[in-house]
């Protein structure tokens, strides 16, 4: 019996195998993730319910509704950039180091300029409505910079990554984080899309 | 080799291992070691101490409420004091004492439980601890220095809102749940990945402890429900500092949507509270019923149903406040239907008792004591989901009673149960049963004279949170029986403490396994080696302790070393690899230390000095520390040395 359960439990000989299976860091980003969307969801959520006892005219006069042009840009800039990311993991995946050194840094360029267009967006909305003006400009600015707020840190990841490979870390077996940072990439896309619709083109309908 | 020294060259070799295990996962005794350490015992055990002394406090304060309600027209308190009291004794009960205790529980007995060497994230575990403690300081000294929050546990807008509430009471509140609510989140990430990815090998998830599906359940809910608190928070801090206008309506905000908000996470929060309670009472029952508990495919599915509905039933607190007549109904009848898993659960445990071969000891006295209270609040409950009912008795010493007896009924009753029946594996001693006897009879017939009355004087109008009331008006009688049942329910809680403190000093050895139990736990010492156990047992049965392939694995003299663990499948709990463990470490410390420095530049630098760079430092210490924690980055193979 002693056998068996060697080479059941033994780390030694386990330790010599591919590990297989999600890993414990892949789940803890996962549950982070979902909680994070959670709080993006009661956000929205309180979006609708201000909205839903706020009178005929929303935003509530004598704002209008919000401008598209620069967040179409925007949305244009951060969606796609999923794509280097996952361009960038498959590669590491398969050892090449330059493909996650370009695909991270593709995204860095992305990410920035987002960020560079919100706070432009910002100055002109700045002139119209504040946070304080009314509950829904809190609901504006809240939503909008807890969103940027997550592109900074996914920013903070993405460029951590980059100084770290750029030293020779990471391959085609240990590429964990590179994954975990993917995950909270494409979280913080996702969230944006749904922001999008809701802050920016339901006012419309 | 003759056989005497075979047999002798493998026990040097078993001792070796074990010193080198000991070496691999044991900590230094020193300051250093004190601060840094990341072994799930002792977090687990601090998170019960610490708790522990919330409970007192908190405990104060109800003390001197009742003392001041005690007769008609008393003058101990002011009403701004008594405001204090009364929101600082449930916010902390709820917030600082119920979650964290079950949370050290949670901690200790997880791993041991599924025989896992520690935590999934042990690093994430010590950090959730010291955020944990710097919150509930801040939260406690706001009290000793006279700003504490004022405005109820649950604190409703507008009263917490601007104008009603200057001064720093409420920023004190929102901020320290806040700051607590990042504790509880990793708390929670951390037992449900634990649970998913390091059980042993052979513990697929229908051979799982109750307990530890109650951990899982209670961390889901977490996870959903903490949001909406964190964020309501993060609003009314908004409004009360920038100006926002979430919750005023004079300019387009809405004062319900904190009640929506609040409520979506506290109903839940209070099967977040009760259910790792209801988890120890199926892990206490089995031992004293020599079976395990009936219908546990049934048990696993009342977990899980009462984790999802208890979020769909939020608005029943909100009956008194003008919603739709649809919506009360929708809302009453969901109420109603949480009675079925939860009567589940009961039956169970009534079955568990009728077809088990009681012995009857403290644990399992305080079980019973569980039962009886935790039925009684559950009637009160389906009370109060209905309508009708609730309109006449809502805000009345009614619902005092009523949650008294689920809260204190529900959690604290079998908190008490665990403390007792795993006093041996968390200390390595025995308690004394004479005194706990006594400690049981004080605390149940104290608790009963004090929260019994309060159903009558608030059938008979009293009001809930009013600092004193005008004799003759039927109330007195009731007030001071319940005073003195508080007192005796004061006498039998520290008689608690005294058997506890007494057994930690002076109490009996404890053997390994004092009530053959089933579950995992018992294979090991008491209390556990630092690696838990030597060879990592494999399971075969629901119930591995009285399984004899478990314990004959358990006793396999050949121990593995290394600072590693196992990790495994999620559902059938197959083998998939190994994974390094981080040593022990400062930064947990740190990155806490630097949110507390956040956190009390937003409070008190910036309110009364202007210093807002201050809060800036703390962000800084956060970032650095976060940084080093992350430092050095995985290397590639051919770095590390691995073989491809
Ligand atoms: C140690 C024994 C306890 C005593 C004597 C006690 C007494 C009281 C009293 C007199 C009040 C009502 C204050 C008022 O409305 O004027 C109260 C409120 C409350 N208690 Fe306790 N309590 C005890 C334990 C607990 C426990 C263990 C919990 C929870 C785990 C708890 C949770 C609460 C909550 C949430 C409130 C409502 C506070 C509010 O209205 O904002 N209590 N308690
Ligand atoms: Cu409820």
């Amino acid at each position: 019996m002693t056998a068996v359960v060697e080479k059941a439990t033994s780390p030694r000989l386990l330790s010599a195998e591919m590990p297989s299976g999600r890993t414990t860091g892949w789940w803890g980003m996962v549950l982070f993730v979902t909680t994070e969307a959670t709080i993006f969801a009661a956000l929205l959520g309180s979006y609708f319910y201000i909205r839903f006892q706020s009178g005929p005219h929303w935003p509530p006069p004598p704002l209008e509704d919000p401008k598209l042009t620069k967040v179409v840009i925007m949305t244009a800039l951060l969606l796609p950039s999923s794509v280097p990311v996952m361009w960038a993991e498959r590669g590491i995946r398969k050892g090449q180091r330059w493909r996650l050194r370009a695909g991270l840094a593709i995204t860095m360029v992305l990410g920035l300029a987002f960020l560079g267009m919100q706070a432009w967006e910002y100055s002109e909305d700045l002139k119209k409505h504040t946070l304080t003006t009314d509950a829904y400009s809190s609901l504006f600015y809240t939503t909008t910079t807890l969103h940027g707020f997550h592109v900074a840190v996914g920013l903070l990841m993405v460029g951590w990554l980059l100084a770290a490979s750029l030293r020779g870390s990471f391959g085609y077996r240990r590429h964990e984080r590179v994954r975990l940072t993917a995950i909270y990439w494409h979280f913080v896309d996702v969230v944006w899309v749904a922001i999008f619709l809701c802050l920016y083109l339901s006012p419309r309908l | 080799m003759s056989v005497d020294t075979e047999e002798q060259s493998r026990s040097t070799s078993r001792d070796e291992a074990l010193a080198e295990l000991e070496r691999d996962w044991g900590e230094r005794p020193s300051l250093r070691g004190w601060f840094s350490t990341v072994d799930h015992k002792r977090i687990g055990r601090r998170y019960m101490v610490t708790a522990g002394i919330f409970f007192i406090l908190a405990g104060t304060d109800a003390m001197i409420l009742r003392t001041q309600l005690a007769r008609p027209n008393a003058t101990l308190l002011s009403p701004e004091m008594y405001d204090q009291l009364f929101t600082m004794h449930g916010t902390a009960m709820i917030f600082l004492f119920s979650t964290p205790m079950f949370f050290g529980f949670g901690n200790f007995l997880v791993p041991l439980l599924i025989g896992a060497r520690d935590m999934a994230f042990p690093r994430l575990n010590a950090f959730g601890y010291w955020v944990f403690v710097c919150a509930g300081t801040v939260m406690f000294t706001s009290q000793l220095v006279g700003r504490a929050p004022d405005g109820g546990w649950f604190g409703y807008v507008p009263l917490t809102d601007t104008p009603y509430s200057t001064g720093v009471n409420l920023d004190v509140y929102s901020l320290g749940l806040l700051f607590l609510g990042v504790s509880t989140t990793a708390g929670a990430i951390n037992f449900i990945v634990t649970v998913v990815k390091m059980r042993a090998p052979g513990m697929s998830l229908n051979r799982m402890p109750l307990f530890v599906w109650a951990i899982v359940g209670t961390s889901f809910m977490v996870i959903f429900a903490l949001p909406a608190l964190n964020l309501a928070n993060a609003m009314l801090f908004l409004d009360r500092r920038f100006g926002a206008h979430f919750f005023d309506p004079g300019h387009g905000g809405s004062t319900l949507l904190w009640q929506h908000l609040f409520w979506i996470f506290g109903h839940p929060d209070v099967y977040i509270i009760v259910m790792p309670a209801l988890g120890i009472v199926s892990a206490v029952l089995p031992a004293f019923c020599r079976r395990g508990v009936v219908a546990y495919p049934l048990m696993v599915l009342a977990i899980v149903t009462i984790s999802i509905i208890s979020f769909g039933v939020w608005v029943h607190h909100m009956f008194a406040t003008g919603l739709p007549q649809l919506s009360y109904s929708f809302f009453s009848a969901a109420s109603t239907l949480i009675t079925i898993p939860s009567g589940i659960q009961i039956f169970a445990w009534l079955f568990t008792m009728l077809r088990g071969r009681i012995v009857v000891r403290t644990p399992f006295l305080f079980v019973v004591g569980f039962i009886v209270t935790f039925v009684l609040g559950g009637f009160t409950g389906v009370m109060f989901a209905i309508t009708a009912f609730d309109q006449q008795v809502t805000d009345s010493y009614f619902v005092v009673a009523h949650f008294h007896y689920v809260l204190f009924g529900g959690a604290v009753f079998p908190m008490l149960a665990g403390i007792y029946f795993w006093l041996p594996k968390f200390t390595g001693r025995m308690y004394a049963e004479r005194l706990s006897r006594w400690a049981f009879w004080l605390v149940f017939l104290g608790f009963n004279t004090t929260f019994m009355p309060m159903h009558v004087s608030g059938l008979l109008g009293m009001p809930r949170r009013i600092y004193t009331y005008p004799g003759g008006l039927g109330w007195d009688i009731w007030n001071l029986i319940s005073t003195v049942g508080a007192y005796i329910l004061a006498v039998g809680l520290l008689l608690v403490l005294i058997g506890v403190v007494h057994a930690v000093r002076r109490g009996a050895p404890a053997p390994d396994d004092p009530w053959q139990g089933d579950t995992l736990e018992w294979g090991t010492t008491s209390p556990p080696r630092p690696y838990n156990f030597a060879p990592v047992p494999q399971v075969h049965s629901l119930h591995p302790m009285w399984d004899e392939r478990t314990t004959g694995a358990l006793a396999i003299d050949e121990p593995l070393p290394d600072h590693r663990a196992m990790t495994t499948s999620e559902l059938d709990g197959r083998e998939e690899g190994v994974i390094e463990m981080p040593e022990a470490s400062l930064l947990p410390l740190a990155v806490a230390a630097g949110i507390l420095v956040v956190v009390l530049g937003l409070l008190w630098a910036w309110y009364w000095t202007g210093w807002y760079w201050f809060a800036g430092a703390g962000a800084l210490l956060i970032f650095g520390a976060v940084a080093r924690w992350l430092w050095p980055p995985e290397r590639t193979p051919e770095e590390a040395g691995v073989a491809s």
